[in-house]
């Protein structure tokens, strides 16, 4: 463990993992980098239709 | 605020340690400002280039500039670029071919000028008779022909005059230039010299300007009129040709310098034609064909023979060939000593020669001119044949000994070659020249041995095409701008040339398209004039002919966005320049979160993917059953657009599959997706469609799952048990046939009108890479590895990791681990905590009570979304009519940045006290405008919005007018119940820091582990004597490791930690309270003690179920899975001389009493099965079983199992096994094999029952925190996907057996989810409760409890009976309310309002309907 201790955390992928994790890191206190390949978060999860199993719209 | 937000990027190195990391990103350009779009797609509009959708999976199209879909996060739009197209890079002038191609293609031939005329000045005449290198480099020649890109650069020629294009040009500047000579070279310099401010002369010997383009070109491939039109494009801006005026002893270089010219560009071509090196050159009727062709040109005629010999290869020869012809010659012949492969001239050339009547003679060449009175008579040639290759690469022609033949002719035309006639410069110094006679000069700057002089085209180079001249004019200009300048001349230009350029892959199933022929003057008509031969294609033809190119470069910088995008600049010139950067960062922790892809089934040839439109894959038919996609939602098969009767889904397509693709494990999700596309596709065709799964193990393993699976079998959904082998399409129809083996064995044959291939979870190839560079460690199935008591950590100490990349799962699973790795890093970071996070300033607020209403009201245009059909000033004038409104503006996009400081402003200056906004939906937009009211000292509720775009402009564009009216009547009703607002009051409530946690089970202790490694005082609750729960009676891990080792060392952990209070035997008796302050009595061996905490998290477990079949518990061989854990973890030493061992699955799940799937069962009766034959390998196993449930990588031991020889028999739950102890004390259990179809009796020593797992009955603590409990037991999560660890209820969190059945790693998981879902309250330290909550008045509530019974977050409740007011009568607890406004409708006295949206507001905005505009 390092003796300086950063109070920043990089998130590695926007799908819905990656914004839940900085969602939560962001809310706790910490500042979150959260980096994307693409041109947009959202991930597989925007491209799906409904979820099961309550069939609710998955955007 | 503290979420960055990096698009566009990737990892490319993590350097130092945990808590302190430097990572390296390589971040891509967007070519967008984000800060400045506002996603009003007007650049998307205009954009050429279009690209399949990877969003829709291609089934629809996008622009390269574009946004990923409506809703996308970041708005901005993006554009993709690759290399430089591949005949940019041919172009020796680097013309943006993809460019202008895609302006044609769209018609916009000004544009394409425009494009065509930033690197060049000849549009016309290039394209007419430019080489065309780009066409060879072309990628379409990949696919059939190379697009005719010459062709379309003379069609934008054609369609729109070059002379009326718009060419910016700095100012003009003091110094000026010489050029020696008009060719291309020279016009070139010229022109680019006149864009950067220089203007130049331009001395030209000849009396017409144009060089070689003018004297050896003839009219029927140039016609002098267009060559006229192009230099006019030059001499417009400035440049003066001097013609007739050459260089030589009456004006020499020196004499320019002397006149004041700063600089002198040598361009003056190479026109001396070559001589044969024969005998009798000399004679009369021999003539070189430059000479011929420059008198041609210049005069319009030359005298011909009737029998013409031309000797060459070349387009000179050829030219002269047609030019004879042309003036009467009636017989032409050309000589070649080479064959027609070798023949230096243009394919089309010798084809248009042939066709006009020459006669080519190969490898012959000439020896003598014949002679006979002083004249030409013949001429003598001599037969060749090729040896080797020579330094051109072309075979070398020999002369074939004693082969000479003479060829009856009146004039000889020698055109084979030229080299320059440097008379004009030979005496001027410090110029050198080469033994080719060429001048020499830098091959970058073009500048000669002498300061200021400077050499390009062909008098440099020897006799070269056009377009090179054309580039090296260009370039001299540069030079010469840089001299006059005093600046280095060579910097920065040097072009390396990348290897393995990128470009856009070509389309699989590209269609094949013929080019475009040209039209042509009929062969008849060309004798004896010299009418153009090409005519050109028409602007039909043109498109159609550029539709063909591929885009290889995506985006083909046609730069219409940035028109389009004007004053905004959010995609500028600079933008469109930006280039690949490397960021650094430093943070505490990494959490990888990178995903999967899906596989990919082309490389299956068995079912058809690649070649049959209608097998398409699951992620496809996502996107035909969605309202956004391709057919909004109106189900279709791609190749027809008919409607399918008959679907087919085909699970397991690149998952558990060894033998076709390198995927082993479950890939978990397929079955319930498949299910839930067969029901959402039933649901909208009608329940005619005929679904059918076709499967090998039905896995719905998840909360929920199983009902889904038997509601839609109900539904109609048919289950085929069995994997299909190939698809066929069907002839004559776009059918599809299949063939299979049923269960019963039978073969069967079934056609479908589509086929769905249910792909797999895969980590693709970049991501592991990624993982390597990170050194984190993979599974086989490159997964990140991770351990049963540490899932969220990678192998690297500090990474921690989330969703599919540690394992394939479904979506509540990721969200979990999403919020289990958040709370990992904050375990290590947690001293560290709000030192890098930013919060603002308060403002403080104006007091408005009692104010007359000053109403500012601001519409919005939104780009043209709105006012291209709203009439935006027309309904801000009407604004200005309405009461109380002080204020109107209307914004271009009143989202925008700037326009938010000068709202702010304005409400500041003109002291507005409420504010409207007519433009989108509040949904997205109304935090940003409560954010701007905020900043300018109002209170945030002072506002209220109208969408005039989603709900006007858009659905009613065909009828501007009304929807002016519509937008007037909106904005009305807006500024009716604004007026009416109040300003709320948001309390702030502080969080009690302290966390409890009911359960000390893993789940339990995962949780209050976490919580007190990030800070938090942290209670467990257990109401037995011991920590550990279930974990107390399991053997291994997965992995294998001792799991009474890891507890004993958890417990210990827990025990010794003194932020953890553990209060074993204690169970609690109340709750009060609410999120931040609860209170609870806990009640231990009859003494109550009483515990304030802020958030509580339940984990109260589960338990198995004790059997009621199979005679459980009347035999000691007869045990559950528990019971055998506890024999391996006490070593029972009989266990290893039994010779056959029976498990039976499925004991008490998935039956209609219990519909749901226990999870574990399987893969811990494999596991069971394996120890056992660790134990005894030659134990003869059986297990028993509906279906094997090993999702993920759990699949390997599934294999392992059948490896070892372990025996599976799938039963129905119709025909379960049957238990007998025959009187001799023998157990023997009968199961129907669903192979053979007949029973098969085992007998056996032992006997294990896979029995459900059932949850803790928790009805007492379910009513105490006011949470509910679904029909199995099992707590009922805020949301199944994306709040599965938390409640409805605020500050009430849940993890474990208690959510549902799950192993040990997914209970560790939800148990730190939980405390990270916690910490996001306990850090807050306060909350603020919503302004728009409801209130009661107790003075008309008649204590009917209808709105404590709907409300579903227990915010109303009765007011004590002691209480001294209002006992008995309902309140609402402001912090539990969400608005919702249930109870306002509910309350049968009218006893209830909810602020924000009370009666008057409400009604006043109805009445406001009702008034006429």
């Amino acid at each position: 463990m390092s003796k300086d201790i950063i109070g920043s955390v990089l998130v590695v992928g926007g799908g819905i993992a990656g914004m839940q994790s900085a969602l939560d890191l962001a809310n706790s206190g910490y500042y979150v980098h959260l980096l994307e390949k693409s041109s947009s978060i959202g991930g597989v999860m925007s491209q799906l239709d409904k979820t099961f199993p309550t069939n609710d719209c998955a955007m | 605020m503290n979420i960055n937000l990096i698009t566009c990027a990737e990892v490319e190195t993590v350097e130092g340690t945990e808590g302190n990391f430097n990572v390296f990103i390589n971040k891509a350009p967007r070519y967008i400002d984000p800060s400045r779009c506002t996603s009003c797609g007007d650049c998307a509009e205009v954009c050429p280039v279009t690209l399949p959708s990877e969003f829709d999976e291609g089934f629809a199209d996008r622009k390269a500039i574009y946004k990923k879909y409506a809703q996308a996060i970041p708005g901005a739009f993006a554009i993709q670029k690759a290399d430089k197209a591949p005949c940019r890079l041919a172009c020796p002038a680097g013309l943006n071919v993809q460019g202008y191609v895609q302006m044609v293609g769209q018609g916009k031939y000004e544009e394409a000028l425009k494009i065509i005329m930033n690197d060049l000045p000849l549009p016309s005449v290039l394209g007419r008779i430019c080489p065309h290198e780009c066409e060879k480099a072309c990628r379409r020649c990949e696919v059939d022909e190379p697009v005719a890109i010459r062709d379309l650069k003379r069609l934008a020629a054609d369609q729109f005059d070059p002379r009326d294009v718009k060419i910016d040009c700095l100012p003009s500047r003091q110094e000026k230039v010489a050029i020696i000579g008009s060719g291309p070279a020279g016009l070139s310099a010229a022109y680019h010299l006149a864009r950067k401010g220089v203007l130049s002369t331009i001395f030209e010997s000849a009396p017409k300007a144009g060089g070689m383009l003018r004297v050896g070109i003839p009219e029927h491939r140039l016609p002098s009129k267009v060559l006229d039109q192009d230099i006019e494009v030059i001499t417009n801006l400035g440049v003066e040709i001097r013609t007739s005026t050459p260089i030589g002893p009456g004006l020499t270089v020196d004499d320019l310098f002397s006149q004041g010219y700063k600089a002198v560009y040598i361009a003056i071509g190479a026109h001396k034609g070559l001589s044969l090196g024969i005998p009798n050159e000399d004679t009369e009727g021999v003539r070189q064909g430059v000479d011929f062709l420059r008198e041609v040109n210049l005069s319009g005629k030359a005298d011909v023979g009737k029998k013409v010999v031309i000797i060459g290869g070349g387009n000179v020869a050829i030219d002269v060939a047609r030019c004879a012809v042309r003036l009467g010659a009636e017989e032409v012949s050309i000589v070649y000593r080479r064959t027609r492969a070798e023949m230096p001239a243009w394919e089309e050339e010798i084809h248009a020669a042939e066709v006009e009547g020459l006669k080519i003679t190969y490898l012959s060449a000439p020896q003598e001119i014949l002679v006979r009175d002083g004249n030409v008579a013949g001429i003598r040639c001599i037969r060749m044949e090729l040896g080797e290759p020579d330094a051109s690469g072309r075979r070398r022609p020999v002369p074939i000994p004693g082969s000479e033949y003479d060829i009856e002719t009146d004039q000889v035309i020698p055109a084979i070659g030229q080299r320059p006639d440097l008379s004009p410069v030979e005496n001027v110094t410090d110029l050198s020249f080469s033994r080719w006679g060429t001048t020499e000069a830098d091959s970058l700057t073009y500048a000669t041995g002498r300061e200021g002089i400077f050499a390009g085209g062909d008098v440099q180079t020897g006799p070269a095409t056009a377009i090179e001249a054309i580039a090296a004019g260009r370039e001299a200009a540069e030079s010469i701008v840089r001299y006059i300048d005093g600046q280095d001349m060579a910097q920065g230009r040097e072009i390396v040339p990348k290897e393995n350029p990128d470009y856009r892959p070509i389309p699989k199933n590209e269609p094949v398209h013929a080019r475009a022929q040209m039209p042509e003057l009929p062969a008849e008509q060309r004798k004896s004039n010299f009418q153009e031969v090409e005519l050109g294609y028409d602007d039909e033809a043109g498109r159609a002919e550029a539709a063909r190119c591929l885009n290889c470069g995506y985006c083909c910088e046609c730069f219409q966005c940035v028109e389009a995008c004007g004053s905004k600049e959010a995609v500028s010139m600079i933008t469109h320049m930006q280039q690949p950067e490397t960021l650094e960062l430093n943070v505490g922790s990494v959490i990888l979160t990178p995903g999967f892809e899906a596989f990919d089934p082309s490389k299956f040839d068995s079912y058809n993917y690649a070649t049959h439109p209608n097998v398409i894959t699951s992620m496809e038919m996502e996107r035909f059953l969605s309202a956004s996609g391709p057919t909004l939602g109106h189900l279709v098969r791609p190749s027809d657009h008919k409607e399918p009767k008959k679907i087919a889904w085909f699970q397991c397509v690149g998952s558990r599959d060894m033998n076709r693709c390198d995927n082993p494990y479950c890939s978990s999700v397929c079955c319930m997706y498949a299910i839930k596309e067969a029901v959402i596709a039933k649901e909208h065709a009608g329940d005619d469609l005929d679904c059918a799964i076709f499967f090998m193990d039905m896995r719905t393993h998840g909360k929920d799952f199983e009902r889904y699976y038997e509601n839609a079998k109900t539904q109609g959904v048919r289950f085929v048990r069995t994997r299909v082998h190939s698809i066929d399409s069907v002839q004559g129809s776009d059918d599809l046939s299949v063939r299979y083996i049923t269960e019963s064995g039978e073969l069967q044959t079934e056609i479908f009108d589509q086929i769905v291939l249910s792909v797999g979870l895969q980590i693709p190839p970049e991501i592991v890479e990624m993982a390597n560079r990170l050194g984190v460690e993979l599974t086989e199935g490159n997964f990140c590895k991770t351990k049963t008591f540490e899932p969220v950590e990678t192998s690297r100490k500090g990474i921690f990791i989330a969703g599919a990349f540690q394992g394939p799962k479904d979506i509540p699973q990721s969200v979990v681990d999403a919020s289990a790795a958040a709370s990992s890093a904050g375990e290590i970071l947690s001293s560290a905590r709000n030192t890098l996070t930013k919060t603002k300033a308060p403002v403080p607020e104006t007091n408005v009570i009692n104010e007359r209403p000053r109403i500012g009201v601001f519409v919005c245009k939104c780009g043209i979304n709105i006012a291209g059909v709203v009439d935006v000033p027309s309904v801000a004038e009407y604004a200005k009519t309405l009461p109380y409104v002080d204020y109107v503006m209307d914004n271009l996009y009143t989202c925008s940045q700037d326009t938010q400081e000068t709202m702010t402003q304005i409400i500041k200056e003109k002291n507005l006290n409420r504010v409207v906004v007519a433009a989108c939906t509040p949904k997205t937009h109304e935090p940003l405008f409560q954010e701007t009211l905020i900043n300018a000292g109002l209170n945030k509720y002072l506002f209220e919005m109208c969408n005039i775009r989603n709900q006007d402009s858009w659905v009613h564009k065909n009828n501007p007018d009304l929807a002016t009216k519509k937008a007037k009547d909106l904005v009305r009703m807006a500024v009716s119940k604004v007026a009416l607002m109040e300003p709320l009051a948001e309390a702030e409530l502080d969080v009690n820091q302290t966390a409890m946690v009911i359960g000390g089970g893993i789940a339990g202790m995962s949780a209050a582990k976490s919580l007190a490694l990030q800070g938090y005082e942290t209670h467990i609750i257990e109401q037995s004597g011991q920590l550990g729960g279930q974990a107390l009676s399991l053997f291994h891990t997965v992995e294998g490791d001792d799991i009474q080792e890891k507890l004993v060392a958890l417990t210990d952990e827990i025990e010794k930690d003194e932020k953890i209070h553990v209060h074993l035997d204690t169970k609690l008796t109340s709750v009060d309270g609410f999120v931040g302050n609860f209170k609870s009595t806990l009640s231990s061996n009859g003494k109550d003690e009483l515990l304030e905490y802020g958030v509580a998290v339940l984990a109260t477990g589960a338990s198995p179920l004790k059997p009621s079949e199979y005679s459980y518990g009347k035999d000691s061989r007869i045990i559950t899975s528990l019971e055998l854990d506890k024999k391996f973890i006490d070593k029972d030493a009989s266990l290893k001389d039994l010779e056959s061992a029976v498990f039976i699955q499925c004991v008490g799940s998935r039956e209609p009493e219990r519909p749901y799937c226990s999870r574990v069962c399987c893969t811990h009766s494999i596991e069971n099965a394996l120890e056992l034959k660790r134990l005894n390998p030659d134990m003869n196993i059986y297990i028993l079983y509906r279906d094997i449930r090993t999702y993920g990588e759990r699949e390997y031991l599934y294999k392992q199992a059948r490896e070892e020889g372990v025996i599976f028999v799938r039963y129905s739950v119709d025909h379960k096994p049957e238990v007998v102890i025959e009187d001799d004390g023998r157990l023997f259990v009968t199961v129907t094999d669903h192979i053979l179809g007949c029973p098969l009796k085992i007998e056996t020593g032992l006997l294990t029952l896979a029995s459900a797992i059932v949850p803790n009955k928790v009805d007492e603590v379910s009513q105490f925190f006011k949470v509910p409990l679904n029909d199995d037991g099992f707590f009922v999560e805020k949301h199944a996907k994306l709040g599965p660890s938390d409640f409805a209820t605020d500050g009430v969190f849940l993890c474990g057996l208690a959510h549902y059945p799950k192993p040990i790693d997914e209970s560790v998981v939800q148990g730190k989810a939980a405390a990270s879902r916690a910490v996001t309250l306990l850090a807050r330290k306060n909350i603020h409760t919503s302004g728009t909550v409801a209130q009661t008045n107790p003075a008309i509530c008649s204590s009917c409890g209808v709105c404590v019974s709907i409300c579903p977050y227990s915010a109303p409740s009765f007011i004590d009976a002691e209480a001294r007011f209002f006992p008995g009568k309902a309140e609402i607890n402001p912090v539990l309310c969400k608005g919702c406004g249930l109870c306002v409708a509910s309350c049968r006295s009218g006893a209830i309002r909810l602020k924000g949206f009370d009666n008057d507001q409400i009604l006043a905005q109805i009445f406001a309907t009702a008034e006429a505009v």
